[in-house]
Parts: structure tokens; sequence; C-alpha cells
């Protein structure tokens, strides 16, 4: 690829990777949140292979194929399975809207831009300028683990805080050495797998539940 | 080689019981396979101390001794969990409150537990310490909701979400120091290996370096339970099983703060101490806060228990802010005094719970009179906790106190004393309605057998016995403070 068009395809996958994590608090059906988690994660794993291809890095290019595999496919799938038994379940009583919502996710995006300048300066290149995407995705994170009550949105959650981070490193360093890249993978999915076990037996015991009924535990 | 086997040895036991199922013998062959190890780790510490660092795998693993210690620390408390564990799983079979499966599910997990903790303080690689303390939250997860019950899936919930955001952190901590690396010279193969960092921790750009170390301690600091990132804690460890009550508070906590104090070593050089100093000074002082005013209050002796762990948390950082030598020694060996009596104390806490059938503070009255064996370790090892001698942690604090007024950090040790003697008033006033009280009308209950006593006896003298004669622990102590101190 030639300088121009690698970086402007770099500045959209990155960009695709933050627009997912603001649709997330957008959409309230846990179908849509699922197909939108998948997407973050090709658009992920496309800002991986680019660079890798840029780079001549072949082991970047195998760390956007595991990436692919485990975010953009294995993961969706194990996600569609929790709510199985009603495909249209909704987070119906989010406890922030979806207006304030976007609101609050645009401060976050320019605190992230702000914070990271420092980085930014010392990755340079095309991909410098592009840093505080990822914190800006993790930061979305965040707010969708606080906002939103449904165990697949805290899930998801995660994922976007993960992807973010994931996003960073990938920017920042051209990603961290392979063999560390395959457990952190592992690791993350290992995470979703036992998470989703986990709303699995809290469904079985308790039935439909928003997450802050969860009050037994307190001082 | 000798490192590898060292990870093999809990591995075993975790095959044992996932091909035999839970049975008595294949239990117990777990507790032979972690006392195995705690005799490999001490095999190691010796050499270790006489010859150097080990490496193996390939330059993967390594140990020096701060490692070795570390071994020590994690080794000894599996021995006395898996070794309580077994009595608890057989009670919870005859009682139909636990299938076959979930036992067996149960004996592999705190196997693979143990297993995550020893490739976190044996890797060479910062990235691969990271794998390691991520791997212990998946792995703990479900020992924490292994009673099934509403609030235990309540609490595993909250432990592995939250930790996955602090370990995520930590993870973009790692990344910026990788950049850094990477910026100063390093190949992209080596640039996260520890030694590597040491040597060239001069040429990391230091503004790179304060948001990573930033991150690092808000990170690792979630696992560790340090305010203001402790809120899962005190659930997990109320609702785990006692046996993994005794590993998370025991060890887990430290094996997190041990990934600290690697990034710190880091960080004083790259950016000088005052920063990393500073930060760790802010988090222990509203740990130390955080668990005198909750303290307090406190209604259940398990929760008592964990906040407990949070304020000793918050000594060991203040410990690891003043930095020199001497006050590294100090945190290490109160790392081991806590684990040692912080477990023992989880484990009684689980037989009492077994006998009264409550964990409310005021359930409980005049322990000691019915049941003298129970209700003595209980007091003993509140006694070793609280900082008595000839227990360790009264070594090691008044070390650690020293120290901190040697490098002028003598208002923040005065302002933990202050938290201290709060928490003393605290745990002594819950201690005293269980322990003593009036008996009348209440039933003696039954003496826990000597299979149990026996580990629980034997982690109080062993505390007892490091706090009297530090001897055989000094060289090592030394060599290991050695390694990341000022």
């Amino acid at each position: 690829m030639s300088g121009p068009s690698y970086a402007s395809a770099l500045a959209l996958f990155a960009g695709a990777v933050l627009v997912c994590a603001v649709t997330v608090l957008w959409v309230s059906s846990v179908r849509m949140v699922v197909r939108v988690v998948a997407l973050q994660g090709w658009a992920l794993a496309a800002v991986a292979v680019s660079l890798g291809l840029q780079a001549h890095d072949a082991g970047l290019v195998a760390a956007g194929v595991v990436v692919a595999a485990v975010k953009g496919i294995i993961i969706p799938l194990l996600l569609r399975r929790i709510d199985a038994s009603d495909v249209t379940a909704r987070e119906q009583r989010p406890l922030v809207n979806v207006p304030a919502s976007l609101v609050v996710s645009a401060a976050l995006i320019l605190l992230a831009f702000a914070s990271t300048r420092v980085v930014s300066r010392v990755v340079g290149g095309p991909a410098g300028p592009l840093v505080g995407l990822g914190f800006a995705t993790l930061l979305v994170g965040f707010f969708v683990l606080v906002a939103r009550r449904r165990p697949v949105f805290q899930i998801v959650g995660l994922l976007l805080v993960d992807n973010g981070v994931a996003l960073v490193a990938f920017l920042v360093t051209a990603g961290v050495p392979f063999l560390i890249e395959l457990g952190v993978t592992l690791d993350v999915l290992l995470g979703v797998v036992v998470l989703i076990v986990l709303a699995q037996r809290m469904r079985h015991q308790f039935g439909d539940i928003d997450l802050d009924e969860l009050q037994e535990l307190h001082d | 080689m000798a490192l590898a086997l060292v990870l093999v040895l809990p591995v075993l036991g975790a095959v044992v019981i996932g091909a035999a199922g839970w049975r008595p013998w294949s239990a117990w062959a777990a507790v032979g396979a972690n006392g195995a190890l705690l005799g490999a780790g001490i095999a190691l510490s010796v050499h270790i101390v006489d010859h150097g660092t080990v490496t193996g795998a390939w330059g993967v693993l390594r140990a020096d001794a701060l490692s070795a210690f570390m071994i020590l620390v994690i080794a000894a408390i599996a021995l006395l969990a898996s070794w309580l564990g077994v009595r608890m799983i057989a009670i919870e079979l005859s009682e139909g409150r636990c299938t076959e499966r979930r036992a067996t599910l149960y004996g592999v997990l705190v196997q693979l537990f143990v297993t995550t903790m020893l490739l976190a303080v044996l890797a060479a690689n910062l990235g691969v310490l990271w794998v390691g303390v991520e791997a212990t939250t998946v792995a703990t997860t479900f020992l924490v909701g292994h009673r099934g019950t509403k609030g235990s899936l309540e609490a595993s919930w909250k432990y592995i979400v939250i930790c996955s955001v602090g370990i995520a952190l930590a993870f973009l901590g790692t990344v910026l120091m990788y950049l850094a690396a990477l910026h100063a010279g390093g190949h992209s193969a080596r640039a996260l290996d520890w030694t590597w960092l040491m040597a060239h921790a001069r040429l990391l750009d230091p503004s790179v370096m304060r948001l990573a170390f930033a991150l690092v301690v808000l990170g690792y600091g979630t696992k560790v339970g340090l305010a203001p990132m402790h809120s899962w804690l005190p659930d997990a460890h109320s609702q785990a099983p006692a046996p993994v009550s005794a590993l998370m508070s025991g060890v887990l906590l430290t094996v997190a703060f041990y990934a600290i104090l690697r990034f710190k070593a880091i960080c004083d050089v790259a950016v000088g101490p005052t920063f990393p100093r500073t930060l760790l000074v802010i988090v222990a002082l509203l740990s130390l806060a955080l668990a005198a005013s909750l303290l307090l209050t406190q209604r259940d002796y398990k929760r008592m228990l964990a906040y407990h762990s949070i304020e000793h948390m918050g000594l060991i950082a203040l410990g690891a802010a003043a930095g020199i030598e001497l006050a590294i020694a100090a945190v290490l060996l109160h790392i081991l005094g806590h684990g040692l009596a912080k477990s023992v104390l989880f484990l009684t806490s689980g037989e009492i719970m077994a006998a009264e059938g409550t964990s409310r503070i005021d359930k409980v009255r005049a322990l000691l009179g019915r049941n003298p064996s129970l209700g003595g370790v209980f007091g003993v090892g509140l006694l070793a906790l609280l900082g008595f001698p000839p227990f360790s942690l009264f070594v090691s604090e008044l070390v650690m106190i020293r120290a901190e007024f040697q490098v002028g950090l003598g208002w923040a040790a005065t302002a933990a004393l202050v938290a201290m003697v709060v928490i003393f008033v605290a745990v002594a006033g819950h201690a005293r309605h269980m322990l003593f009280g009036p008996s009348g009308g209440t039933t003696m209950t039954t003496p826990p057998s000597a299979v149990t006593m026996v580990p629980l006896v034997a982690g109080l003298a062993v505390c007892a016995a490091i706090g009297l004669f530090a001897w055989p622990l000094t060289g090592l102590l030394q060599a290991a403070a050695h390694t990341v101190a000022l």
C-alpha cells in the first residue's frame, strides 16, 4: 500500500472501532449489540492486518487473523447463546437513557484525546494521532459497564474496554510479541466463556434479571 | 528444567483429580503435590541464595530471590488450603450440598489457580506476568461461586467484571512500558524482559513511564484490593469457600502486589522515586482509612477478615512506598506473615461456620468456652494479625514504620498508626464478643479432629517461629529485597 492510502485505511478501521463502541450505547436489542461487537472485532483485526502489511510483519498479520477469529466470530457466537431463549431481549431500563449516554460519550472522547497527547507525540507517524481512538473506546466501555444493566451488556462493556486496550497496543507498538498476544487473546476468550456460564447460571437461578436487582451483599 | 518442574507439580494434582474424580485419595494426592511444591520451593530458594538467578523454558521462565520467596508463600498456603479443603468437600458431599461433579471441578480449579499464581511469579517477561495474573481471575471465578447461592453468584459476577477491567488497565500500562522500551532501542522479542528493562531503565521516556505506572497501580491495584478499587474484595472473600478465601486473601492479593513491585523498580530508575512513592502513599492511606471505618461497623466475621486484608495491603503498599532495602525486606516478611495468619483465620472461620451455622458476629458467643480448640486458634490468629509479638507481623510492621520515618514518610506512618489503633479497637471488640461472653444455655459444639487442627496450629507456629528466629530467611529476604529496592 502507498503512504496516503495506507494512512487513510488505518484511520478508517481505527475510527470504525470507536464508532462501534458508541453504537453500543445507542442500540437496545441484544441481537443488534452482538452484531455491533462482532463488527468491532473485524475492524480491530483490519487495523492489525494493515499495520502488519505495511511493516512486512508476519507476526502482526497473524495476530490480526487470531483477533478476527476470536473477537469477530467465536465470541459473538457464544454471546448469542445467552439470550437464545428470547431473541427479542432488550435493555429496557438503562440507568442512563440514550440521548444522555451519547452526550456523555462525546465528553469521554474529548477527554481521551486530551489525555493521550504525550503518547501520540512519542508514537508519531500515521498511527500516532489515532491513539486517542483506543482510549476513547476504553472509556466508552467503562460507561457501558456502569450505565447498562443486562448481563449481556456488561459483557459487551468489558469487550469494549478490552478492544480499546488492544487498539492502543496495535497502534503504539505494532502489537506486543506474538506469543504474548496469543496468551492475552486466550485469556479474554476464557474470561468471556466464564462470564457467559455465570450469566446462564444466574438466569437459571433467579430468572430474567437486571444486575441491580442483585442486592444480597452489602455492609 | 527445575522451573518447569515447579509449574508441573500442582498441575499433576489437577490431572489426578480430573482423571479419577474427587475421591479422598485423589484429593490427598493433590495435597501431596502441594507439599512437594513447598519442598521444591525451599530447594530452589537455597540454590538461588547460593548460586544466583535461574532461567528455564527457553527464557520464558526466570526465578530470582524475589520469585523464590513468592513461591514459598504460594506453596505454604496452597498446602494449608488444600489440606483443609479435603474435609470441607467431604462434609458438603455427605450433606448433599455439593455434587461429585462440582467437587471434582473444585479440586481441579484450586490446583490450576495455584499454577497460574506460580506462572505469574516465575515469568521472565512482564507480558507473561500479565497473562498469569489474568488467568488467576479466570481460574477463581467459579471457585468464588462454588456454593451456587444467590450471594455467591453475585459475588463472582462482581469479582470477574471489576477485576477484568482492572487487569485491562494493567495491560495498557504494560503496553505503554513496551512502547517506552522500543523507543529506548529494545528489540521486540526482549523489550518486555525484566532484566532488559532494569538494565535500560534510564533510557525510558519519563512521561510515558509515569502514565504507564499510574495505570499499573490502578490495574494490578484492583487485584490487590487497594482502595478505591477494592469493592469486589469483601464480597468475594466472604462468599468463597474457606480454603479459596484463604488462598485469595493469603496469596493472590500479594501476587498482584508482586507485579506492582516489579514495575516500581523500573519506574524508580526511569522517573525517579518521588512519583511512584506519592502514588503508593495515596492508595495506601486510602485503603487504611477505608478499612478502619468499615471494620468498626462490621457484622459478619468473614467480611471482617476481608476488610482486615485491605488494611494489610495498605500497610504493604506504604512499606513499598518507602522503597529502601530495609523496607522491602519488611514488606516481604509481612507478605509471608500475613499470608500464613490470614489463611489460618479464614480456614478456622470456615470451621466455625460449619459448627455454628452462621457467619454473623452477634450470633456467635462464648466460642472459647464451647469449642476451646477452634476458639483458641481463632483468638491466637487474630492476635497474630493485630501485630502482637512473637508473631512475625510484629517485627515486619515495626521495621516498615522505622524505614518510613527514615525516608521522610513519618507523617504517613503516623497516619497509618492511627488507623491501626482504630482497627485494633474494632477487631478486639468483635473478637471479645465472639470468644467470651456469657455461655449460659448454649451447647458445646463438636471439636475439630486432629487432622483439621494440625495445619491450623502449624501455620500459626511457623508465623511465630519466623518472628522469633528470622535467620533461615535472612539471606533470601535480603537478596529478594535487593532486586527491587531503591
